[in-house]
């Protein structure tokens, strides 16, 4: 299983907090983007956002980072902190 | 658990943090300190509050990177890093860097570092409630060319 969380303004858009995927033929984050753009409209449209963020196990990581089962991935727009 | 960082809703004490930089720490003159407060207006819009929001786990990794490239950079002593999440109001304290070394200069670099690249890399964001509304805060371009000019 792989993990997915979402935050701030991402988690409201999709309403959602995270979720639990089998992961299977999913190996990469980018692949793992595409198969949520999919799920449908809003989806989709978020994931188009090129200025999305990712993050494998706490590191930031591009889409062309692998993935495993046990893997927490996080999507979240650029931070504002400070 | 690293006690240079601390994730917290509660206020802290600007005068208890100073005391624990310097507490038994004869070798170090110099202590650097930054506070970030909410302001009352951004970009023309009336403030009220700020929500805080992080990522739990992620936060505390990337403050303690962001701490251990401060240390390869500058000789510093003491660092201490407080970031509140939750809902905070106009005046109210966001954010502490402290940091310590035997002169001024590497304490002075290091505190300013650590807070350019906390600003960039600390998954945090900022929802801004004004009379209008609620929204959340766009990442500034002018704080990605400030981090990447270290």
């Amino acid at each position: 299983m792989i993990k997915v969380v979402f935050f701030a303004a991402l988690r409201e858009q999709l309403n959602c907090n995270e979720l639990s995927l089998s992961g299977e033929n999913l190996t990469t984050v980018a692949d793992l983007k595409n198969h949520l753009a999919s799920k449908d409209e809003t989806w989709q449209q978020v994931f188009a956002n090129n200025t999305l963020l990712s993050a494998v196990n706490h590191d930031m990581v591009n889409s062309e980072q692998t993935i495993k089962s046990g893997d927490e991935v996080a999507f979240f727009p650029p931070v504002t902190g400070g | 658990m690293n006690q240079e960082i601390s994730i917290q809703s509660a206020d802290f004490s600007l005068a208890d943090e100073v005391a624990l930089l310097e507490h038994d720490n004869a070798v170090d003159g110099a202590v650097v300190t930054f506070t970030g407060r909410v302001r009352n207006q951004n970009e023309g819009r009336d403030v009220t509050s700020l929500t805080l929001e992080h990522y739990p786990g992620m936060t505390e990794k990337s403050l303690e990177t962001i701490i251990c490239t401060a240390r390869k950079r500058w000789r510093i002593g003491r660092v201490k890093v407080i970031h509140r999440v939750g809902e905070l109001f106009i005046g109210d304290q966001i954010v502490f860097v402290g940091v310590t070394s035997k002169h001024r200069q590497d304490a002075f670099a290091a505190n300013e570092f650590i807070m350019d690249y906390l600003k960039v890399q600390a998954p945090f964001w900022k929802k801004e409630s004004t009379e209008q509304g609620n929204n959340w805060l766009d990442a500034k371009t002018s704080d990605e060319n400030k981090a990447a000019k270290w």
